[in-house]
């Protein structure tokens, strides 16, 4: 199902759909603080938080699997919508932190540091924070040029840092329930596999030389 | 005859090229979306399901105030009974008011055994007779950072210890939780070894905040925060709370207790509130109270002992208490 030609008019729909969960929370957060409503629970700042963190964790793998989706698919179009998914991952994971940073903190940025050289489950958050900083940066299709292509592709592999990251940083702060950091352990390390198991074949596929007929028939005639 | 003739079939009926060319993919497809959609089934079912009021229980009267009872804003009824750590139902704080409500707290026996002069059993009418209920207003502070201001109904564990005549060589008392997988589905996640257990020092299950628990708001206590009694300890980390007691064990020795079993160094067997030793992975030195607005920035400075030093300092005087956290 080749979808190229339509993606011009696929992608405000889908930009949509990537901000349903801010919309959505956002509208509780309205009715609880407009009308003093119970949408968001008893503790309503730590559901906003937890909330983005896992959405944010949703679509680093999103923007992982797309490569591997459209490689094993062959739905090449597919490419053109990882920008506006990865730059959701960096939204949600931007809304993450500041809420952490209003309501977990108040606002104390002395206690911001403490956290982050003191707490590794925050050190950990705040690596995949700041290694996803460079790439929404350079999102533009103007540094893909300025940098040329191969250096934006490495530049963009800390993505792999960003979600391993994160997946720790949800593993070591849960009290005693990891079911599901472990799920996204388990889908973050198929998505980062695949990409293991393409080099391997890619560099077995170029190193290997092809037979050719002319070497057989000498062989044979020998 | 099951087998149909060729004139039977419709054309339509015959399968596209392009699918059955595909078929593998169809399926893997069609595997995937199903894969995705029990993924999603239930935050989905849990977004489009209506948030349910917490039906009120029977009327529990009490005849006078407990000691140390605060005056402080008791925290809104939904959040006391709709958010609560009650992990053999679910680890989401949301969850266990639905998955509780229908678990049977009648009959109920309370067992108390062990180094006491009349080991016995207790039915919850014959433990809530022993003496008369208090409405006790205390702060409840949760190892996680958050409290709550809850009007609690009962009255000193020390009425209980009392009756069953504690011996000489009762130097600690241990607490179990019911534990039972047909209605209770957390067991099998949570990461906790079953049934909760927790336990006090003598002195500590003696002093008169220590408080055996049947309701609170008024009304008998709902199921999802403890039902059919629970202890009530204020001036320590909520968890050394235990909910559904069915055993109460005297014995010589320190207990273990749940949370210490799972990770020791993050949770001690005393517990006591205090803003000077941190969690291993957060500060202990604010908190937020629970209840308040939702645009509100502000944390509150946490107390030694959960503001009850008056009540209680003095059963650790001497014990450094960064080392018997």
């Amino acid at each position: 199902m080749d979808l190229t030609r339509h993606t011009k008019w696929l992608k405000p729909p889908v930009f949509l759909l990537c901000l349903a969960p801010a919309l959505n929370l956002s509208w509780k957060f309205y009715n609880v603080a407009a009308r003093g409503t119970f949408d968001l629970g008893g503790n309503p700042q730590a559901t906003i938080r937890n909330s983005l963190g896992t959405w944010t964790l949703a679509f680093l793998c999103v923007t992982l699997a797309i490569t591997p989706a459209r490689r094993l698919l062959h739905q090449n179009w597919l490419i053109r919508f990882r920008r506006m998914v990865g730059l959701f991952a960096f939204f949600y994971g931007s809304l993450h932190l500041i809420t952490y940073i209003l309501f977990d903190t108040g606002l104390d940025f002395s206690m911001v540091i403490k956290d982050i050289y003191m707490r590794p489950f925050i050190t950990m958050g705040v690596t995949s924070f700041v290694t996803m900083l460079p790439l929404a940066i350079t999102s533009t299709s103007g540094w893909v040029r300025r940098m040329g292509g191969k250096r934006w592709q490495q530049l963009h592999r800390l993505i792999y840092i960003s979600a391993i990251a994160g997946v720790i940083h949800y593993y070591w702060l849960v009290k005693s329930d990891i079911t599901v950091p472990l799920r996204f352990a388990v889908v973050v390390a198929i998505l980062l596999g695949y990409r293991v198991v393409h080099y391997v074949m890619e560099r077995k596929r170029r190193s290997s030389p092809p037979t050719t007929p002319a070497i057989k028939q000498s062989v044979v005639s020998a | 005859m099951l087998i149909k003739k060729a004139s039977e079939f419709k054309y339509s009926d015959i399968t596209s090229k392009n699918i059955y060319m595909n078929r593998r993919k169809f399926l893997a497809g069609a595997a995937a979306a199903a894969g995705a959609a029990a993924l999603v089934a239930r935050p989905v079912a849990r977004w489009l399901k209506p948030q349910a009021a917490m039906a009120a229980g029977a009327k529990l009267a009490f005849e006078k105030i407990g000691p140390a009872s605060t005056t402080e804003k008791q925290t809104p009824y939904e959040i006391v009974t709709g958010y609560n750590n009650y992990y053999e139902f679910s680890t989401d704080k949301e969850e266990p008011a639905h998955l509780a409500a229908n678990f049977k707290t009648n009959p109920w026996t309370v067992s108390v055994e062990g180094e006491v002069m009349k080991p016995q059993k207790f039915s919850v009418d014959d433990l809530i007779k022993m003496a008369p209920l208090e409405e006790r207003v205390y702060r409840h502070r949760c190892v996680e950072a958050w409290s709550i201001v809850v009007p609690w109904i009962g009255y000193s564990l020390s009425n209980l210890i009392n009756k069953v005549q504690p011996t000489a060589k009762a130097k600690y008392v241990q607490f179990f939780t019911d534990l039972d997988p047909k209605q209770m589905p957390g067991l099998y996640s949570g990461g906790l070894d079953w049934p909760y257990r927790e336990g006090l020092r003598m002195d500590e299950a003696m002093n008169p905040l220590a408080t055996l628990c049947f309701g609170l708001y008024g009304e008998v206590l709902p199921n999802v925060n403890g039902a059919p009694l629970r202890t009530v300890l204020p001036w320590k980390y909520g968890f050394k709370c235990t909910k559904a007691i069915v055993k109460i064990v005297f014995v010589q020795n320190q207990p273990e207790t749940s949370w210490n079993t799972a990770s020791a160094h993050e949770y001690g067997f005393y517990s006591n509130v205090n803003p000077n030793v941190d969690h291993p992975r957060w500060s202990q030195k604010t908190e937020r109270r629970l209840g308040g607005s939702i645009l509100s920035l502000s944390r509150l400075p946490t107390q030694m002992f959960n503001g009850y030093s008056d009540q209680v300092a003095s059963l650790y005087t001497g014990m450094d208490l960064r080392k018997y956290y």
